[in-house]
């Protein structure tokens, strides 16, 4: 084995050194009943040339962004990745460093973290950021445990738009601490209904930007909601629309947390990632991490030195400000690269290029027959409605080499109908344009179950399906007039009979569903396509209000 | 070792001044030399009610941090403001412009359990 | 040191000249549109550095060139297990159709990486001896916190979550144990070291009852010793209702030797940074597998890699008892790549020699300086060996002098005062990967020092002097805290 030098002449000398026979004679304190007795149950070891081939094979099982077209986001995203990323972290002497506890031979590493904070620091709009954390997730977790231990306050308000996979690491680490998690409702807008659960009690509101929808959070709006109740505003923040947007810090943010990975990480199935974590000054005691400082040594040289040690754990146990020790050194080298790399301008035109995509993006994808479900600014993100389950798109398109987006239903009850699309700088107008195109081939193809509240239509005839079950069929050529509303809807056909279905017609759609109303709406409007659509109201966001209504009328 | 006479000490490292019915309290020299350069000192807000032995906050040097303890039952009437900003204090005053908390004793009497100079230099002899 | 002598670069941002870019950016082809009706306002533009590639180039690897790495020399930091790191490894985990896999694709799109984490998870549980094995934790400490949450639950389902709210730690044990137990809300007691260096099984019979959770306990211990009465502290433990969790940072001992699942542990974590060669990176990312009995199994984290009724592979999410997701994603995906790949190379005939010679060099290491350092405790030692430097602070001279002194002779220093019962400690752990002749320069540059401390000690006290730096004045980084550049500053 390359890995392991050792000549038989070199055990020899080394045994006779220590003053035993054989290498075994080293493990008598292993009690011999607890020593191995067959070989392990593994397979053979390989060479390197099979090593290889053996993971490649693995590896082109999978479908990669590199055989796809990746419109999947939901915080992770498929960003261009500067070459001078990879060639530098692979760099043996970065790569290979411990954490730098010795100064004096890492000054190369310990400058590259302070780099970093500096940049973490600005795109936030932070006094400080610290040298990373495990990922977004675990970031904001931590952070709404540092809240609750500045404020000593055990409850936490978090928005039912900051992303699942981090409200559920939220939960996991505030459940043993006994710290309770309040959620503020966001589904039927896209965006917190309102902030009236932040009390006194709460040491943090947590809010993510954009949000989990896509959509851009009125931050102003919630400090001075913690300014009422002094509880600490915690964003987790996408680092890409920070380039753009007004910056958490300041908004009035107290803490900000994000996801590296778009900062020139690869998404590698979610990892390794890189959590960032900022927050004021006054706070900097309370950090969790390693945090980089630049001080003199005895000549009065510039140098740099982890400092603050004595939050962390190695020096405080157990009343450490958190028990992390290794971070994510490497990725947050490779975000140091990518931030200098891209630069000022560079992080500007890669937010812009995002926005532009994804507007386009919005005006096809609307054309092939989806809708999008919530108003309200966007950046790179937004959800779809659709006139069939979002899952079902998602494997159709997969088939094709689309990975179309990110199925709510899996996340939502309810929201089957919706699928999460992300649009980075990468994405070209040709990939958008085909996106769209094979949308609607499987919009048009799908047998839409337009009539799930209760009813079926297709080119030649209605189908009424009452809630007894009542099958009432007519030819489509005699209806003229076509009116939904939330609660009730009606034909009217060409010899003036008007048919009325109350209560169980859209007893299927339930009241704040506007996502299973905007489905129906869309599939109903492709298929009364030549028909005059008039939306009264067109879509009322929330509530849906009772004399909201869609008119189709035969032109 | 400068182990002042007129001061009372505890086996914890910290020295008491006593003044009528309050206790003036900081680290000795002994300490302040173990700890190194100290750059930051916790202190109790003023008005806090202390248990005799209770943490009444920390003293952090680069790399360690080292509780201080009530040495009685008491109100804290005031801390050293200035060791906020100059930490350093505790380094080169530790005796002086180094104290930490003035505390008004529950009980006076309680001082007289402390250690004396030549009790305090028996417990260093023995580090 | 092997670092060149390279003059300290400049912070990025002062070689910053506006209008340059240092990559080419692909620019949207898609019709322009009005940003301000699109996203509302915007921010200041962000001030990163403006620098063109080469500088760029140049400005990170100057700065590489004066920081330390196991490919630049011998690294024996004790307790961090810094060997060779495969270059295979990182070739592997690059390749697209796992660096391009986006986390929450549709699991048929994945089949290869799903095999890649089974993969790991099946030589893991054969090495560890474990039922269960999960790669959720993204981190050792991370991996602890999960056992501890894991025991938490177990308690509680059996309705003796309230009553049991200590963990007990050796005094020995790394900083993370505690820090965990904290984490996850628990109070910490300290179980004190016999003379011998073993756990004093008296004091933990005297603090072990009904309160206890858990005993966190780290085989080999931090004195690089194996614990020999291993089971009957876990019978110990488990008679009194709690659970022993194993620290794993030394796994790198017992690879195809022995199993912590066979001596008695309920549950444990893996840093695949340090026994499975996925690289340190300055400090990160780990990667923090756990290992548990098939009692815990219904606690683990969610989603679960695993396999279905006829072996196929299962991502299962519907998980009622779990403690939750515990990191963003399935933990660190590229690092199990690398473990899989050193894994698969090694084999079942070549794993245990790992072991075998980890322990053979600290031995060796051990008896080499024993004259000039002498163990804490004089045994066979495990995969490092913990040597005490107390004898120099007669001639003014710490154990931390003679580490930046061994800077200045080309070797990074062991880990110093860990752990914190042995006094002017130095924690070696020279890994299998290194040669004799490596072992026989650092020894030697030992033994040097070891001499000039008694001699001409002020060599220690000024040391390093072949660095960028000296050493820094770390009061100073805390009280005049500057984190963030500033042109002005």
């Amino acid at each position: 084995m390359p890995y392991i030098p050792h000549s038989e002449e070199d055990r020899k000398e080394m045994l006779k050194t220590i003053g035993v026979d054989r290498i075994e004679d080293l493990f008598v304190e292993i009690p011999d009943d607890l020593r191995l007795k067959a070989p392990l149950n593994v397979p053979e070891g390989l060479d390197e040339y099979k090593l290889f081939g053996h993971l490649n094979e693995l590896a082109s099982k999978n479908m990669s962004a590199s055989d796809a077209v990746c419109f999947l986001g939901a915080g992770i995203y498929d960003r261009y990745i500067p070459a001078v990323v990879g060639a530098l972290i692979s760099r043996g002497e970065f790569l290979t460093a411990y954490t730098p506890y010795q100064p004096e031979a890492s000054q190369g590493y310990l400058q590259t973290i302070y780099e970093f904070q500096t940049m973490v620091a600005e795109l936030y709009g932070m006094d400080l950021a610290n040298a990373s954390m495990y990922c977004g997730a675990t970031a904001m977790a931590e952070g709404a445990l540092m809240a609750c231990s500045i404020k000593r306050r055990s409850q936490v308000v978090v928005s039912e738009a900051v992303h699942p996979h981090y409200r559920q690491v939220l939960e996991t680490y505030c459940s043993p601490m006994d710290v309770e998690v309040k959620t503020i409702p966001a589904l039927a807008s896209g965006r917190e209904e309102s902030l009236d659960l932040v009390t006194e009690e709460a040491a943090c509101l947590i809010l993510q930007q954009p949000n989990f929808f896509g959509m851009i959070t009125d931050i102003k709006a919630a400090r001075e909601v913690c300014d009422r109740t002094g509880s600490l505003l915690l964003v987790s923040a996408d680092p890409t629309a920070a380039g753009l947007l007004p910056t958490p810090g300041e908004l009035g943010a107290d803490i900000v947390t994000g996801e590296g990975q778009p900062l020139g990480i690869p998404m590698g199935l979610g990892g390794p990632l890189l959590g960032l974590f900022a927050c004021r000054r006054e706070y900097a005691r309370q950090i969790p991490g390693r945090i980089v400082g630049r001080t003199h040594d005895e000549q009065g040289r510039l140098g740099y030195t982890m400092t603050l040690r004595t939050r962390e754990q190695d020096i405080r146990r157990e009343r450490a400000t958190s028990n992390i020790c290794t971070n994510e050194a490497l990725m947050a080298l490779a975000a140091t690269v990518y931030m200098s790399a891209v630069g000022k301008n560079g992080i500007r035109s890669v937010a812009e290029s995002t926005v532009q995509n994804t507007q386009y993006a919005i005006s096809r994808l609307t054309e092939a027959g989806a809708r999008i479900k919530y108003k309200g600014s966007v950046f790179g993100e937004f959800v779809l409605s659709l006139p069939i389950e979002a899952s079902q798109v998602r494997d159709e398109l997969h088939k094709r080499g689309i990975l179309a987006g990110l199925p709510l239903g899996e996340y939502f009850e309810g929201e089957e109908h919706s699928l999460l699309v992300a649009v980075t700088e990468i994405r070209t107008k040709d990939e958008i344009d085909w996106f769209a195109s094979e949308l609607a081939s499987v919009l048009d193809n799908e047998e839409n179950d337009l009539w799930l509240v209760g009813a079926s239509l297709d080119q030649s005839r209605v189908q009424v399906r009452q809630a007894d079950g009542h099958v009432d069929a007519r030819s489509v050529e005699t209806i003229e007039k076509v009116t939904v509303t939330k609660s009730n809807w009606s034909i009217k056909d060409q010899f003036g009979l008007e048919m009325q279905f109350t209560d169980g017609a859209l007893a299927e759609i339930h009241e704040e569903d506007t996502a299973g109303f905007e489905a129906v709406m869309a599939a109903l409007s492709k298929q009364l396509e030549g028909w005059d659509e008039e939306w009264y109201e067109k879509v009322v966001y929330p509530p849906f209000e009772k004399n909201a209504a869609v008119v189709f009328e035969r032109v | 070792m400068n182990v002042p006479a007129d001061l009372k000490y505890t086996k914890s490292h910290e020295w008491i001044r006593i003044d009528g019915d309050t206790a003036i309290i900081g680290i000795t020299e002994h300490a302040q030399s173990e700890l190194g350069d100290v750059v930051f000192v916790e202190l109790p807000e003023p008005g806090r009610v202390l248990q005799a032995e209770e943490t009444l906050g920390s003293v952090e040097s680069v790399k360690t941090v080292s509780d201080l303890y009530a040495p009685m039952a008491g109100e804290v009437v005031e801390v050293n403001g200035a060791l906020t900003g100059q930490p350093e204090l505790v380094n080169s005053d530790s005796m002086g412009e180094g104290w930490m908390v003035k505390l008004k004793m529950n009980d006076a009497s309680d001082a007289d359990g402390l250690l004396d100079a030549a009790g305090y230099e028996a417990v260093l002899a023995d580090a | 040191m092997t670092t060149r002598t390279v003059p300290t670069p400049k912070p990025i941002f002062e070689k910053s000249r506006p209008g340059r870019i240092g990559c080419n950016i692909p620019v949207a082809d898609t019709p322009k549109v009005d940003l301000a009706a699109a996203v509302g306002e915007t921010r200041d533009s962000v001030a990163w550095p403006e620098i063109g590639e080469l500088d760029l180039v140049r400005h990170f690897t100057n700065l590489s060139q004066i920081n330390y790495g196991i490919d630049t020399g011998f690294y024996p930091l004790g307790s961090c297990t810094m060997k060779y790191n495969p270059r295979i490894n990182e070739q592997t985990a690059a390749l697209p159709g796992f660096a391009r896999l986006h986390p929450m694709q549709p699991e048929e799109s994945i089949p290869g990486a799903i095999e890649v984490m089974l993969g790991v998870q099946d030589f893991l549980k054969e090495i560890t001896g474990f039922d269960e094995i999960t790669m959720q934790p993204v981190a050792g400490a991370h991996g602890e916190l999960t056992c501890l949450m894991m025991i938490k639950a177990y308690h509680e389902s059996r309705g003796e979550g309230d009553q049991r709210n200590i963990v007990l730690v050796p005094d020995s044990a790394h900083g993370t144990n505690p820090a965990s137990a904290a984490r996850c809300g628990y109070k910490v007691k300290s179980v004190p070291t016999d003379a011998e260096g073993n756990t004093d099984i008296e004091a933990l019979r005297a603090v072990m009852d009904e309160t206890v959770a858990a005993f966190m306990v780290t085989n080999p211990s931090t004195l690089g010793l194996f614990e020999p009465h291993i089971k009957e502290i876990c019978d110990l433990v488990h008679e009194k209702g709690g659970q022993v969790f194993c620290d794993g940072a030394n796994m790198n001992a017992m690879v195809g030797v022995t199993r912590p699942g066979d001596h008695g542990f309920d549950c444990m974590h893996l840093n695949l940074h340090k026994t499975f060669s996925t690289p340190h990176g300055g400090g990160g990312p780990g990667c923090g597998a756990i290992g548990l009995q098939s009692h815990l199994e219904a606690f683990m984290p969610a989603p679960l890699v695993t396999r279905g009724a006829v072996g196929e592979p299962v991502l299962d999410d519907d998980r009622p008892q779990s403690i939750g997701r515990v990191s963003s994603f399935f933990g660190q995906f590229l690092m199990a790549v690398r473990a899989l790949t050193y894994l698969a190379a090694y084999g079942s005939d070549g794993l245990p020699e790992i072991a075998r010679h980890a322990v053979l060099n600290a031995n060796y290491i051990k008896a080499r300086l024993k004259d000039v350092l002498p163990p804490a405790h004089d045994r066979p030692c495990m995969h490092e060996c913990i040597l005490t430097a107390k004898e120099y602070k007669k001639y003014g001279v710490r154990a931390l002098d003679i580490s930046k002194r061994l800077i200045d002779l080309g070797f990074h220093p062991p880990t110093n005062y860990f752990p914190l019962i042995v006094p002017e400690c130095m924690m070696i752990e020279p890994t299998e990967t290194e040669s004799k002749e490596t072992l026989d320069e650092f020894c030697d540059a030992m033994i040097q020092i070891c001499t000039e401390a008694r001699e001409d000690h002020e060599l220690l006290i000024n040391a390093p002097q072949k660095q960028v730096v000296g050493r820094l004045n770390e009061a100073e980084a805390v009280k005049n805290l500057d984190v963030k550049w500033q042109a002005d500053r």
